[in-house]
């Protein structure tokens, strides 16, 4: 299977304190792939390097390689901007801008100088048909996204996000504020996505990992302790520290 | 933690202990009476069948809470998973233990054609890999596991005798064929209640390890 990511020794550093340790993975296309772990224990800190959203934060330094389409994404060929349109990023809250759901919609492609009223009406309405979110809302989209609920807002947060076609989707948590419906929508979407999209989910849930995703890596103290294919992380881990974590008898 | 999940846990074992005791017993029964030629202990298997069969339903409807309400993962999983198995082919075992007594029923007071020696000697080899499948079970032992399923062999070749000295029997007078193939099947009975418990072995050895083997 051709892997999209290849992440390569990588170390990442809080000034002096060292969250991520000699991180190794391949990312496979067209796959979900979920991160779970205790809390602080890299995870998230790890899905930022996989787009740069971490070059944001002060005082910190990253060792080690990400190759992305053959380029080290912290090599100065690399175009941070270009490459979050590449590789973009659904947070744990869902963020709609306070615009229309259409403005939230084509905010990226307006950003990069597409216009064309044609063109934006078309990504629109494909896109919300990709998050299943066209027949709720097809008659308010040049309404207010903020009027949305919850679940709804993260599906559009999802359209914005595809609208801009890149190849990898990074979901921080996606789901932690929503109810188990809208849970559930979300989780239908991101096994639809996959088809066109490499998606990768930051989870606390175990079970929300183990329906969603083909691949899991479980994170502890910065290290990945396993990474494997889900059905095998989820009945037969190798690592006695994964199995502890996923029957509930960590600690 | 989860000590609610390790209770429930601690009491599935606990209940198939208690089915494998069951089963265990009941082919004694079964062949004792055969055996000794009576008919009360025979008629007796159908209730202790009827418990064997009501044991399985509640294993498997307690299986099936444990997993819809605790969603057990990884080796609390295959525990589960296998328990389930388990118990299928400790209740095949009790059925073949009626199928026994149902010969033995329709033997009736009709003389045996001979002492029975290798038929209970079958059932006791089948026993006693029941009691021993059960031990490695409670205790994850795959190597006692294995040592119950190669028992299999010994009951194999008790059967294969059993075969042969029927036949002798037949050949030397037709008028034993009738009792002969009686004893045939039970020797075929027997013969597959080691094969259940082979399963049995099998499953245990994948519950400790995640690894699919097959044992002889």
């Amino acid at each position: 299977m051709e892997p999209i990511l290849s992440i390569r020794n990588l170390n990442f550093y809080y000034g002096e304190h060292k969250a991520l340790k000699d991180v190794n993975m391949d990312i496979y296309k067209n796959n979900v792939t979920a991160f779970i772990g205790p809390s602080g224990c890299g995870k998230s800190t790890f899905l930022r390097t996989l787009n740069r959203m971490n070059d944001f934060i002060e005082n910190v330094k990253v060792e080690g390689n990400i190759i992305y389409e053959g380029k080290d994404i912290y090599s100065k060929e690399m175009e941070p901007v270009e490459l979050r349109r590449r590789i973009g990023m659904v947070f744990q809250k869902p963020n709609p801008f306070p615009k229309t759901i259409y403005e939230n919609i084509v905010y990226g492609l307006r950003k990069n100088g597409v216009n064309k009223k044609e063109v934006l009406d078309e990504v629109v309405e494909k896109t919300l048909k990709a998050v299943a979110l066209y027949d709720e809302v097809k008659d308010k989209i040049h309404k207010s996204a903020l009027e949305l609920s919850g679940g709804q807002q993260q599906r559009l947060c999802i359209a914005r996000a595809i609208a801009m076609q890149p190849d990898v989707v990074l979901m921080d948590e996606p789901t932690s504020a929503l109810d188990p419906i809208s849970t559930m929508k979300i989780e239908e979407l991101v096994l639809e996505l996959k088809k066109d999209y490499t998606i990768i989910i930051v989870t606390h849930s175990m079970q929300q990992a183990a329906r969603i995703s083909d691949y899991t890596a479980f994170f502890l103290n910065g290290e990945v302790v396993e990474y494997d294919e889900t059905s095998k992380i989820f009945s037969n881990p190798r690592d006695k520290r994964t199995e502890d974590y996923i029957t509930g008898r960590f600690g | 933690m989860r000590e609610h999940l390790d209770q429930q846990l601690t009491r599935l074992n606990h209940d198939l202990i208690k089915m494998g005791a069951m089963v265990e017993a009941i082919i004694d029964k079964a062949v004792t009476s055969l055996k000794n030629q009576d008919l009360e202990l025979a008629k007796s298997i159908y209730t202790d069948d009827d418990a064997i069969d009501e044991m399985e339903l509640k294993i498997e409807k307690d299986c099936l809470n444990l997993i819809a309400l605790q969603q057990p993962m990884a080796k609390d999983l295959r525990r589960i998973a296998s328990a389930l198995k388990i118990i299928t082919d400790l209740e095949r075992i009790g059925d073949h233990a009626v199928n026994i007594a149902k010969i033995t029923l329709d033997i009736g007071n009709e003389p045996l054609m001979k002492p029975l020696i290798d038929i209970p000697k079958m059932a006791e080899i089948a026993q006693n890999m029941i009691k021993l499948s059960l031990d490695a079970f409670v205790n994850q032992d795959i190597e006692l596991a294995k040592k119950a399923a190669e028992m299999d062999e010994q009951v194999d070749d008790l059967y294969d005798t059993v075969i042969n000295e029927v036949f002798n029997y037949i050949q030397k007078d037709s008028k034993f064929l009738n009792q002969g193939i009686k004893l045939l099947f039970v020797g075929r009975y027997l013969e597959r209640v080691a094969d259940h418990t082979t399963n049995i072995c099998e499953r245990i050895v994948y519950m400790v390890t995640g690894e699919r083997v097959e044992i002889n």
